[in-house]
């Protein structure tokens, strides 16, 4: 029969961890797939023939390295590479390259500008310190500063603590830190448009705002607090592409005698008495549990599944007006060679890296503007990568997979839905960008597969496209991801929780955030956890 | 090409132009008595072409001594504590040997060739140890360490280079295989052995091949992503396989001064390596009656929580020393914290749960950790790929 003891709906890294925890614990677990493939936007998929492409999140590292020892990954078959590095070309035909190795990257800053290459040691000090204050509270769930209980107050008082025991001086810094533009906090320390640009990038992905918008600081740090192997700041490739990941979570969760449903698409959370009680297919199936997890964006949660009826008003009005503004598109090439770029061997290991085109601020800013008034950027950010440099299962041998992440890229269309001549233009766009670099890179395309946030939302169910489930700025994080009072995992249906990245600690490919909720579920069941606490980082 | 003593200066590899020209880095180190690369151009990502693609370390420096004549297999025989009988005509055996008292000299591979004809590859030089053995043997015993080239071509694509150079039906060959070829004219000798864990061969040539050998795998390796890689970056990847290094897990028992610090087989998990049947051999008196009696170590494998590395750490059980750790590191394709340990007996039965006395230090900041560590049966990293026959393409 359709009963389990507890539902997750969303085969995606997160809600397979949050499966894998409960039935870890002895549930009975059912995680239920829309599509006929599980891993949702954690997926790689062979859309041209011997080319895999991992077609939505593309680069791992904040994948929690707990989970990853606790649930044996590496045993259910995930191995994740890293790449170290990378470069922005520009447009006078020189390069700045991002080398892992530290006297490398000195020299290679010093290039452009000593001054820059010394400043560099205080802006990694200065970051690091961000990373070690946020990286602690990842494995946790966040305080909720209106309750009185012992344990949320015990928490805020540490939070408080580790913020309190910075000092006056370095306090102020990271408030400023926590509002400021990502654009405001490099110009502290850089005088060079390419290596401000270049690090710049990072706190613009995924988020619709631009380089000097209040904010974007955080999500620089979003993008350097995770790790590969204790290299905090690193990122590597899943062999075999992110669908990897979720290919090992589901081993794992198998293995503990979890259930995965493809093809099963919620249409309601079915709520009796106030309390969910299973879930409705839209083909009217149904499926019986007590506990009903979903990892569906908090809009598609409180909007699509859950009968407005069953909610409070206030919490129907906070979904409705939760920040998941789409801001970006993606393409994903398959490659009949290896492209040259103007000004780099292309046996250079920083090909196998992230690339970029935008060499200032200023281009980026312009990029954002474009998003701004309703369209496509016609001079786009790219995070451009050839993963088939560093895995040999992504690609013929001498062929190369390519995956593009394009900012920025509207939700509508100057207020209208994309149409197909639109997405031509948006692909366009971002093929005639990276062919003013690369003089033989048009001529390699065998095959394109270009997604803008109409694709994205279809196939992948992220509303407006936004790859982080709900913008990651300050009113939306921590206690406030997704809404205050509800950043806890639970929603205001009893027995009904949420699993997402729209819950702490946010979007990327961390599955945090359903190892956290599978906890405060176990708690609430008054089962023993089997969710490991965080690493200390020291 | 003059043999290496204490007291020349580094020498160089056959491969010596190619690996300079290759490490980016300029560091470079002394491994046995060679200029040897530390890194190339980033330990990590090194260590990852052996995992993911393909990793080629210059292992040139390695002792070899070709054994020879009608008593070959005899003379093996009484020197190392495993029958060589067992060892079949070009397969290869990992053996170690014993002084008198049992207590082990060194370990390393055995290649047959034919019936009568053998080498051996030590970490340690056994010139005199081997010689000293060979009285009353018909037998030949030679050094020919610099006679030898020697590549270790390691990692998931490396059965598809190898075989693109010209070593035809290269994925047949079984794990501690061997296969003979030609390259450029000159013999070229393929085993898959190595000391990754991984999928992976060794590469055998006259030194007069070796620089061509480089070019040519290089050339052809490129599309399957062909690194080379310095010895840090294999101290990472043997200690994530699980293999013992001699002078840092175990000490030579020649070059021991202090009672005590040496071992035997038995204390270094190698037992499976002894084989009484054999009725004569260094050592088999002394470890029969070790065995009788039992050992004063159990070498293990602990997995110890967190993330911090158990290196030179005590290991302790209700606060009492039991052990020390021998080699330690975060492991990163099995993402798990693994240190070799050394334990008194009767401490370190497999699910045995001990501490790890930590201590790390973060910006002159030390730290004192204790980290609970259980003993495992067999290293957490094992891919199918290393035992798969045919070799997989990648």
């Amino acid at each position: 029969m359709n009963q389990y003891d507890a539902i997750v709906i969303g085969a995606g890294h997160n809600g397979l961890t949050n499966g894998a925890y409960l039935a870890k614990a002895g549930l009975r677990v059912a995680v239920l797939e829309r599509n006929p493939y599980i891993g949702g936007a954690t997926v790689s998929r062979e859309l041209h023939k011997g080319w895999y492409y991992s077609n939505c999140s593309y680069v791992s590292s904040l994948l929690r390295p707990e989970i990853t020892r606790d649930l044996e990954l590496p045993r259910h078959g995930l191995q994740v590479v890293p790449f170290g590095g990378g470069a922005t070309f520009m447009r006078n035909g020189d390069h700045f390259g991002n080398y892992a190795d530290h006297d490398r990257h000195y020299r290679e800053i010093a290039r452009h500008s000593k001054r820059d290459a010394n400043a560099y040691d205080r802006y990694a000090a200065d970051t690091s310190l961000q990373t070690k204050l946020i990286r602690p509270y990842l494995m946790r769930t966040p305080p909720d500063p209106t309750s009185l209980k012992p344990r949320d107050l015990r928490d805020l008082m540490e939070f408080a603590q580790s913020f309190m025991s910075l000092g006056e001086e370095k306090l102020l810094d990271t408030i400023k830190f926590w509002t400021a533009s990502v654009g405001d906090y490099l110009n502290e320390y850089f005088e060079t448009d390419v290596i401000k640009a270049h690090m710049a990038g990072s706190g613009i992905i995924g988020t619709a705002l631009g380089v000097y918008s209040p904010g974007t600081a955080y999500v620089l740090l979003h993008h350097y607090m995770g790790d590969v192997d204790g290299n905090v700041g690193a990122w590597g490739f899943a062999r075999g592409g992110m669908g990897a990941i979720a290919n090992a979570l589901s081993k794992a969760f198998q293995s503990f005698g979890g259930d995965i449903i493809c093809d099963a698409n919620v249409d309601e959370i079915i709520v009796r008495n106030g309390r969910a009680v299973g879930v409705a297919l839209k083909d009217g199936t149904e499926y019986r549990a007590p506990i009903v997890v979903s990892n569906l964006d908090p809009k598609r949660t409180f909007l699509d599944i859950t009968n407005p009826k069953d909610l409070p008003a206030s919490v129907v009005k906070k979904a409705q007006n939760f920040k998941i503004r789409g801001s970006s598109g993606k393409l994903n090439i398959a490659l009949d060679g290896l492209p040259v770029f103007n000004g780099l061997d292309p046996r250079n290991r920083l090909m196998a890296g992230d690339l970029h085109f935008s060499d200032s601020l200023e281009r980026q800013e312009r990029a954002y503007d474009d998003w701004k008034a309703g369209t496509w950027s016609k001079d786009p950010y790219l995070d451009m990568m050839i993963p088939s440099l560093t895995d040999p299962t992504m690609a013929p041998p001498g062929k190369h997979m390519m995956s593009v992440f394009v900012q920025y890229a509207p939700p509508k269309v100057e207020g209208r839905e994309w149409t197909d001549e639109d997405k031509d233009g948006f692909e366009k766009s971002v093929i005639d960008q990276i062919s003013n670099y690369s003089p033989n890179f048009k001529d390699l395309i065998l095959h394109c597969e270009t997604r803008t946030p109409r694709e994205i939302e279809a196939e992948v169910g992220l509303t407006e496209g936004n790859i982080f489930m709900g913008e990651l700025t300050f009113d939306q994080l921590l206690f406030n991801r997704p809404f205050p009072g509800y950043a806890q995992y639970r929603s205001p249906i009893k027995g009904m929780y949420m699993c997402s990245s729209g819950t702490h600690p946010g979007g990327g490919v961390m599955a945090a955030p359903g190892a956290n909720a599978a906890r405060e579920i176990l708690r609430d069941l008054k089962r023993p956890n089997t969710v490991p606490g965080g690493y200390a980082d020291d | 090409m003059s043999s290496p003593t204490r007291d020349t200066m580094l020498l160089k590899t056959p491969f010596h132009s190619r690996v300079e020209a290759a490490c980016a880095l300029n560091d470079w180190g002394n491994w046995m008595g060679y200029t040897t690369p530390n890194a190339y151009f980033d330990v990590e990502l090194e260590y990852f072409a052996v995992r993911s693609t393909t990793g080629v370390f210059d292992l040139s420096p390695m002792n070899k001594y070709q054994i020879s004549g009608p008593d070959a297999e005899a003379y093996l025989n009484r020197l190392v504590t495993r029958d060589v009988a067992k060892i079949g005509i070009n397969r290869v055996g990992y053996a170690i040997w014993c002084n008198d008292a049992g207590q082990v000299l060194d370990d390393g591979t055995i290649f047959r060739f034919s019936d009568n004809e053998f080498r051996l590859c030590s970490y340690q030089r056994a010139d005199d140890w081997l010689a000293w053995n060979s009285l009353g043997f018909d037998v030949t015993v030679e050094n020919v360490s610099t006679d030898i080239a020697a590549l270790a071509v390691q990692g998931p694509t490396s059965c598809t280079i190898l075989t693109l150079l010209g070593c035809e039906n290269l994925n047949q060959l079984k794990p501690f295989g061997m296969a003979h070829y030609e390259f450029e004219g000159r013999p070229l000798m393929v085993s898959r052995t190595g000391f990754t864990g991984d999928l992976g061969y060794e590469v055998w040539v006259p030194p007069e091949s070796a620089e061509a050998l480089w070019d040519q795998l290089f050339e052809l390796g490129r599309d399957y992503l062909i690194k080379p890689f310095g010895s840090h970056a294999l101290e990472l990847a043997r200690i994530e396989a699980g293999f013992l290094q001699a002078n840092t897990d175990f000490m030579p028992a020649e070059e021991v001064v202090r009672v005590g610090r040496t071992r035997n087989p038995f204390e270094l998990g190698l037992g499976w390596l002894v084989d009484f049947n054999k009725p004569l051999f260094n050592g088999r008196a002394a470890l029969a009656k070790v065995k009788e009696k039992g050992s004063k170590y159990r070498f293990v494998l602990l997995d110890v929580d967190g993330n911090k590395p158990a290196e030179h750490s005590f290991i302790m059980k209700n606060g009492k020393v039991v052990g020390t750790v021998t080699s330690a590191a975060w492991c990163p394709t099995a993402k798990a914290n693994l240190a070799y340990a050394q334990l008194e007996m009767p401490h370190g039965v497999v699910g045995d749960e001990l501490i790890a006395e930590i201590y790390y230090q973060r910006e002159l900041h030390w730290t004192q950790l204790y980290a609970p560590c259980k003993v495992i049966e067999a290293p957490i990293f094992k891919p199918a790929r290393r035992w798969q026959t045919p070799a997989p393409p990648h």
